[in-house]
Protein backbone atom coordinates (compact mmCIF):
# COMPACT_ATOMS: atom_id res chain seq x y z
CA UNK A 1 0.00 0.00 0.00
CA UNK A 2 1.26 3.48 -0.80
CA UNK A 3 0.25 6.79 0.67
CA UNK A 4 0.12 9.95 -1.43
CA UNK A 5 -0.67 13.42 -0.10
CA UNK A 6 -2.88 15.14 -2.67
CA UNK A 7 -3.69 18.80 -2.08
CA UNK A 8 -2.86 18.29 1.56
CA UNK A 9 -5.06 15.21 2.03
CA UNK A 10 -3.62 11.70 2.56
CA UNK A 11 -4.89 9.14 0.02
CA UNK A 12 -4.09 5.41 0.04
CA UNK A 13 -3.64 3.08 -2.93
CA UNK A 14 -3.23 -0.69 -2.94
CA UNK A 15 -1.03 -0.87 -6.01
CA UNK A 16 1.74 1.30 -7.42
CA UNK A 17 0.49 3.68 -10.09
CA UNK A 18 1.68 6.39 -12.42
CA UNK A 19 0.44 9.97 -12.53
CA UNK A 20 -1.84 9.38 -15.51
CA UNK A 21 -3.51 6.46 -13.70
CA UNK A 22 -3.98 8.60 -10.61
CA UNK A 23 -5.64 11.38 -12.62
CA UNK A 24 -7.92 8.82 -14.30
CA UNK A 25 -8.82 7.45 -10.88
CA UNK A 26 -9.68 11.00 -9.77
CA UNK A 27 -11.67 11.61 -13.00
CA UNK A 28 -9.29 14.45 -13.84
CA UNK A 29 -7.88 13.06 -17.07
CA UNK A 30 -8.11 15.57 -19.93
CA UNK A 31 -9.15 18.32 -17.52
CA UNK A 32 -7.43 21.69 -17.52
CA UNK A 33 -5.12 21.13 -14.56
CA UNK A 34 -1.47 21.52 -13.66
CA UNK A 35 0.38 19.11 -11.38
CA UNK A 36 3.27 19.61 -9.00
CA UNK A 37 4.99 16.53 -7.55
CA UNK A 38 7.22 17.11 -4.51
CA UNK A 39 7.61 20.74 -5.54
CA UNK A 40 8.42 20.06 -9.21
CA UNK A 41 5.97 20.79 -12.01
CA UNK A 42 5.28 17.71 -14.13
CA UNK A 43 4.55 18.59 -17.77
CA UNK A 44 1.39 17.00 -19.17
CA UNK A 45 3.47 15.06 -21.69
CA UNK A 46 5.16 13.17 -18.83
CA UNK A 47 2.06 12.09 -16.90
CA UNK A 48 2.20 8.50 -18.17
CA UNK A 49 5.88 7.92 -17.47
CA UNK A 50 5.79 9.61 -14.05
CA UNK A 51 5.60 6.87 -11.43
CA UNK A 52 4.37 7.70 -7.94
CA UNK A 53 6.01 6.48 -4.74
CA UNK A 54 4.97 6.16 -1.14
CA UNK A 55 5.08 9.55 0.57
CA UNK A 56 4.83 11.66 -2.59
CA UNK A 57 3.26 15.08 -2.21
CA UNK A 58 1.06 16.23 -5.09
CA UNK A 59 -0.60 19.53 -5.79
CA UNK A 60 -3.25 19.62 -8.50
CA UNK A 61 -4.46 23.09 -9.47
CA UNK A 62 -7.13 24.61 -11.70
CA UNK A 63 -8.08 28.09 -12.85
CA UNK A 64 -10.81 29.73 -10.80
CA UNK A 65 -12.42 33.16 -10.82
CA UNK A 66 -10.23 35.85 -9.31
CA UNK A 67 -9.33 39.50 -9.53
CA UNK B 1 -6.04 53.43 -33.72
CA UNK B 2 -5.50 54.20 -30.06
CA UNK B 3 -4.57 50.67 -29.02
CA UNK B 4 -3.48 49.60 -25.57
CA UNK B 5 -0.16 47.84 -26.07
CA UNK B 6 1.30 45.59 -23.40
CA UNK B 7 4.16 43.14 -23.87
CA UNK B 8 4.06 43.92 -27.60
CA UNK B 9 0.44 42.87 -28.08
CA UNK B 10 -2.32 45.27 -29.14
CA UNK B 11 -5.73 45.50 -27.46
CA UNK B 12 -8.61 47.81 -28.33
CA UNK B 13 -9.98 47.73 -24.77
CA UNK B 14 -8.25 49.52 -21.90
CA UNK B 15 -10.50 47.92 -19.31
CA UNK B 16 -9.14 44.75 -17.70
CA UNK B 17 -11.46 42.79 -15.46
CA UNK B 18 -11.30 40.07 -12.86
CA UNK B 19 -13.47 36.97 -12.83
CA UNK B 20 -14.03 36.58 -9.08
CA UNK B 21 -17.04 37.13 -6.81
CA UNK B 22 -19.73 36.49 -9.45
CA UNK B 23 -22.90 34.55 -8.61
CA UNK B 24 -22.20 31.90 -11.25
CA UNK B 25 -20.39 31.38 -14.54
CA UNK B 26 -23.33 32.78 -16.53
CA UNK B 27 -23.08 36.08 -14.72
CA UNK B 28 -19.28 36.02 -15.07
CA UNK B 29 -19.36 35.61 -18.82
CA UNK B 30 -22.24 38.09 -19.34
CA UNK B 31 -20.46 40.77 -17.28
CA UNK B 32 -17.17 40.24 -19.08
CA UNK B 33 -18.91 40.40 -22.43
CA UNK B 34 -20.60 43.69 -21.43
CA UNK B 35 -17.30 45.14 -20.19
CA UNK B 36 -15.67 44.62 -23.57
CA UNK B 37 -12.51 43.52 -21.74
CA UNK B 38 -9.99 41.45 -23.67
CA UNK B 39 -7.60 40.75 -20.81
CA UNK B 40 -9.14 38.99 -17.82
CA UNK B 41 -7.55 37.85 -14.60
CA UNK B 42 -7.92 34.37 -13.15
CA UNK B 43 -6.70 32.76 -9.94
CA UNK B 44 -4.94 29.40 -9.50
CA UNK B 45 -6.25 27.15 -6.75
CA UNK B 46 -6.13 23.53 -5.61
CA UNK B 47 -8.79 21.46 -7.35
CA UNK B 48 -11.55 20.04 -5.13
CA UNK B 49 -10.79 16.35 -4.68
CA UNK B 50 -13.83 14.27 -5.44
CA UNK B 51 -15.67 17.06 -7.23
CA UNK B 52 -18.22 16.08 -9.82
CA UNK B 53 -16.36 15.43 -13.08
CA UNK B 54 -19.00 17.39 -14.96
CA UNK B 55 -18.58 20.52 -12.90
CA UNK B 56 -17.89 23.35 -15.36
CA UNK B 57 -14.39 24.78 -15.48
CA UNK B 58 -13.76 28.52 -15.71
CA UNK B 59 -11.62 27.98 -18.80
CA UNK B 60 -14.57 26.36 -20.61
CA UNK B 61 -16.61 29.52 -19.99
CA UNK B 62 -13.76 31.94 -20.76
CA UNK B 63 -11.65 30.16 -23.37
CA UNK B 64 -8.03 31.26 -23.84
CA UNK B 65 -8.77 31.37 -27.58
CA UNK B 66 -11.11 34.31 -26.98
CA UNK B 67 -9.53 36.17 -24.06
CA UNK B 68 -6.00 36.93 -22.94
CA UNK B 69 -5.97 35.25 -19.56
CA UNK B 70 -3.93 36.93 -16.89
CA UNK B 71 -3.22 34.47 -14.07
CA UNK B 72 -2.71 36.27 -10.78
CA UNK B 73 -1.02 35.48 -7.50
CA UNK B 74 -3.82 36.74 -5.29
CA UNK B 75 -3.55 35.30 -1.81
CA UNK B 76 0.25 34.92 -1.95
CA UNK B 77 2.17 36.50 0.93
CA UNK B 78 5.73 35.71 -0.17
CA UNK B 79 7.83 35.83 -3.33
CA UNK B 80 8.22 32.03 -3.21
CA UNK B 81 4.46 31.37 -3.16
CA UNK B 82 3.87 33.85 -5.98
CA UNK B 83 6.59 32.34 -8.18
CA UNK B 84 5.32 28.80 -7.53
CA UNK B 85 1.77 29.85 -8.42
CA UNK B 86 2.81 31.45 -11.70
CA UNK B 87 4.97 28.51 -12.74
CA UNK B 88 1.91 26.30 -12.28
CA UNK B 89 -0.18 28.84 -14.22
CA UNK B 90 2.27 28.72 -17.10
CA UNK B 91 1.97 24.92 -17.23
CA UNK B 92 -1.83 25.14 -16.92
CA UNK B 93 -2.06 27.63 -19.80
CA UNK B 94 0.39 25.87 -22.15
CA UNK B 95 3.38 28.16 -21.75
CA UNK B 96 1.47 31.45 -21.49
CA UNK B 97 3.81 34.06 -20.00
CA UNK B 98 1.76 37.24 -19.38
CA UNK B 99 0.94 37.27 -15.66
CA UNK B 100 -0.24 39.53 -12.85
CA UNK B 101 2.12 39.52 -9.88
CA UNK B 102 0.76 40.58 -6.54
CA UNK B 103 2.34 39.77 -3.19
CA UNK B 104 0.26 40.80 -0.23
CA UNK B 105 1.57 42.00 3.09
CA UNK B 106 -1.46 41.97 5.36
CA UNK B 107 -4.73 40.01 5.21
CA UNK B 108 -6.79 42.84 6.71
CA UNK B 109 -5.84 45.58 4.24
CA UNK B 110 -4.44 43.40 1.41
CA UNK B 111 -1.73 46.04 1.11
CA UNK B 112 1.09 44.85 -1.16
CA UNK B 113 4.41 43.74 0.32
CA UNK B 114 6.68 45.63 -2.06
CA UNK B 115 9.90 43.99 -0.81
CA UNK B 116 8.60 40.51 -1.67
CA UNK B 117 7.03 41.88 -4.87
CA UNK B 118 10.42 43.15 -6.06
CA UNK B 119 12.09 39.83 -5.17
CA UNK B 120 9.47 37.88 -7.10
CA UNK B 121 9.57 40.25 -10.08
CA UNK B 122 13.35 39.82 -10.43
CA UNK B 123 13.07 36.04 -10.61
CA UNK B 124 9.98 35.96 -12.83
CA UNK B 125 11.52 38.35 -15.37
CA UNK B 126 14.64 36.11 -15.50
CA UNK B 127 12.32 33.15 -16.18
CA UNK B 128 10.85 35.05 -19.15
CA UNK B 129 7.50 35.84 -17.61
CA UNK B 130 5.91 39.08 -18.79
CA UNK B 131 5.01 40.62 -15.47
CA UNK B 132 2.20 43.10 -14.91
CA UNK B 133 2.80 44.06 -11.32
CA UNK B 134 0.40 45.20 -8.62
CA UNK B 135 2.07 47.61 -6.24
CA UNK B 136 1.54 50.51 -3.88
CA UNK B 137 1.38 54.04 -5.29
CA UNK B 138 5.01 54.68 -4.33
CA UNK B 139 6.77 56.21 -7.37
CA UNK B 140 10.20 54.93 -6.32
CA UNK B 141 9.03 51.31 -6.06
CA UNK B 142 7.22 51.74 -9.38
CA UNK B 143 10.47 52.89 -10.99
CA UNK B 144 12.38 49.94 -9.56
CA UNK B 145 9.78 47.50 -10.88
CA UNK B 146 10.07 49.09 -14.31
CA UNK B 147 13.87 48.82 -14.21
CA UNK B 148 13.65 45.14 -13.27
CA UNK B 149 11.82 44.57 -16.55
CA UNK B 150 8.12 44.36 -15.66
CA UNK B 151 5.81 45.06 -18.62
CA UNK B 152 3.21 47.13 -16.75
CA UNK B 153 3.03 48.92 -13.40
CA UNK B 154 -0.32 48.60 -11.63
CA UNK B 155 -0.57 50.80 -8.55
CA UNK B 156 -3.57 50.67 -6.26
CA UNK B 157 -5.97 53.61 -6.23
CA UNK B 158 -7.25 52.44 -2.83
CA UNK B 159 -7.42 49.07 -1.06
CA UNK B 160 -8.44 45.94 -3.01
CA UNK B 161 -12.20 45.51 -2.90
CA UNK B 162 -12.73 48.75 -0.96
CA UNK B 163 -14.44 50.74 -3.71
CA UNK B 164 -12.98 53.88 -2.17
CA UNK B 165 -11.90 55.35 -5.50
CA UNK B 166 -8.73 57.28 -6.26
CA UNK B 167 -7.36 58.50 -2.97
CA UNK B 168 -4.05 59.94 -4.13
CA UNK B 169 -4.21 61.16 -7.73
CA UNK B 170 -0.94 63.07 -7.24
CA UNK B 171 1.10 59.95 -6.59
CA UNK B 172 -0.52 58.25 -9.57
CA UNK B 173 0.34 61.30 -11.67
CA UNK B 174 4.00 61.10 -10.63
CA UNK B 175 4.10 57.39 -11.50
CA UNK B 176 2.47 58.03 -14.88
CA UNK B 177 4.88 60.88 -15.65
CA UNK B 178 7.97 58.85 -14.65
CA UNK B 179 7.10 55.54 -16.32
CA UNK B 180 7.70 54.48 -19.91
CA UNK B 181 5.74 51.21 -19.76
CA UNK B 182 1.94 51.10 -19.29
CA UNK B 183 0.53 52.21 -15.94
CA UNK B 184 -2.84 50.80 -14.91
CA UNK B 185 -4.89 51.51 -11.82
CA UNK B 186 -5.47 48.14 -10.20
CA UNK B 187 -7.73 48.06 -7.16
CA UNK B 188 -9.93 50.59 -5.47
CA UNK B 189 -12.30 51.64 -8.24
CA UNK B 190 -15.86 51.81 -6.88
CA UNK B 191 -17.93 53.30 -9.65
CA UNK B 192 -17.68 54.57 -13.22
CA UNK B 193 -16.41 58.06 -12.40
CA UNK B 194 -13.41 56.56 -10.56
CA UNK B 195 -12.39 54.74 -13.73
CA UNK B 196 -12.83 57.91 -15.77
CA UNK B 197 -10.68 59.91 -13.37
CA UNK B 198 -7.92 57.29 -13.58
CA UNK B 199 -7.97 57.48 -17.37
CA UNK B 200 -8.09 61.29 -17.37
CA UNK B 201 -4.93 61.29 -15.29
CA UNK B 202 -3.25 59.46 -18.15
CA UNK B 203 -3.39 55.87 -17.01
CA UNK B 204 -3.09 53.39 -19.87
CA UNK B 205 -5.84 51.22 -18.45
CA UNK B 206 -7.82 50.19 -15.41
CA UNK B 207 -8.12 46.73 -13.86
CA UNK B 208 -11.11 46.02 -11.65
CA UNK B 209 -13.19 43.16 -10.29
CA UNK B 210 -15.30 44.01 -7.24
CA UNK B 211 -16.67 47.29 -8.63
CA UNK B 212 -18.45 45.23 -11.30
CA UNK B 213 -19.10 41.96 -9.46
CA UNK B 214 -20.45 43.59 -6.30
CA UNK B 215 -22.72 46.08 -8.11
CA UNK B 216 -26.47 45.49 -7.73
CA UNK B 217 -26.53 44.85 -11.49
CA UNK B 218 -23.06 43.64 -12.48
CA UNK B 219 -23.81 43.46 -16.19
CA UNK B 220 -25.05 47.05 -16.36
CA UNK B 221 -22.06 48.20 -14.28
CA UNK B 222 -19.71 46.35 -16.65
CA UNK B 223 -21.19 48.34 -19.52
CA UNK B 224 -20.87 51.57 -17.50
CA UNK B 225 -17.21 50.80 -16.82
CA UNK B 226 -16.50 50.19 -20.50
CA UNK B 227 -17.91 53.63 -21.33
CA UNK B 228 -16.19 55.26 -18.35
CA UNK B 229 -12.78 54.01 -19.44
CA UNK B 230 -13.38 55.04 -23.06
CA UNK B 231 -14.68 58.42 -21.94
CA UNK B 232 -11.73 59.09 -19.65
CA UNK B 233 -9.29 58.04 -22.35
CA UNK B 234 -10.87 60.37 -24.92
CA UNK B 235 -10.89 63.26 -22.44
CA UNK B 236 -7.20 62.60 -21.71
CA UNK B 237 -6.34 62.55 -25.42
CA UNK B 238 -8.49 65.64 -26.09
CA UNK B 239 -6.62 67.57 -23.39
CA UNK B 240 -8.78 69.31 -20.86
CA UNK B 241 -9.11 73.11 -20.67
CA UNK B 242 -6.94 74.93 -18.17
CA UNK B 243 -8.40 75.37 -14.70
CA UNK B 244 -9.13 79.08 -14.08
CA UNK B 245 -10.58 79.31 -10.61
CA UNK B 246 -10.87 83.14 -10.49
CA UNK B 247 -11.45 84.12 -14.10
CA UNK B 248 -14.92 83.27 -15.26
CA UNK B 249 -15.42 83.38 -19.01
CA UNK B 250 -18.93 83.32 -20.48
CA UNK B 251 -19.66 80.82 -23.20
CA UNK B 252 -21.96 83.21 -25.06
CA UNK B 253 -20.80 86.46 -26.75
CA UNK B 254 -20.78 89.63 -24.64
CA UNK B 255 -21.36 91.85 -27.67
CA UNK B 256 -24.95 92.45 -28.67
CA UNK B 257 -26.50 91.88 -25.27
CA UNK B 258 -29.62 93.99 -24.76
CA UNK B 259 -29.22 97.17 -22.73
CA UNK B 260 -30.81 97.43 -19.30
CA UNK B 261 -34.26 99.00 -19.64
CA UNK B 262 -34.78 102.31 -17.87
CA UNK B 263 -37.91 102.30 -15.64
Amino acid sequence: MIQLTINGQPQYFNNPLNLQQLLEHMLLQNKRIAVELNGEIIPRSQFTEQTLSNGDQLEIVVAVGGG
Amino acid sequence: MDDFIVAGKHYSSRLLVGTGKYKDFNETSAAIEASGAQIITIAIRRTNIGQSPNEPNLLDVLPPSRYTLLPNTAGCYSADEAIRTLRLARELLDGHSLVKLEVLGDPRTLFPNVVETIKAAEILVKENFQVMVYTSDDPIIAKQLEEIGCVAIMPLASLIGSGMGILNPWNLQIIIDNTKIPVLVDAGVGTASDATIAMELGCDGVLMNTAIAAAQNPILMASAMRKAVESGREAYLAGRMARKPYSASPSSPIEGTLPAQSQ
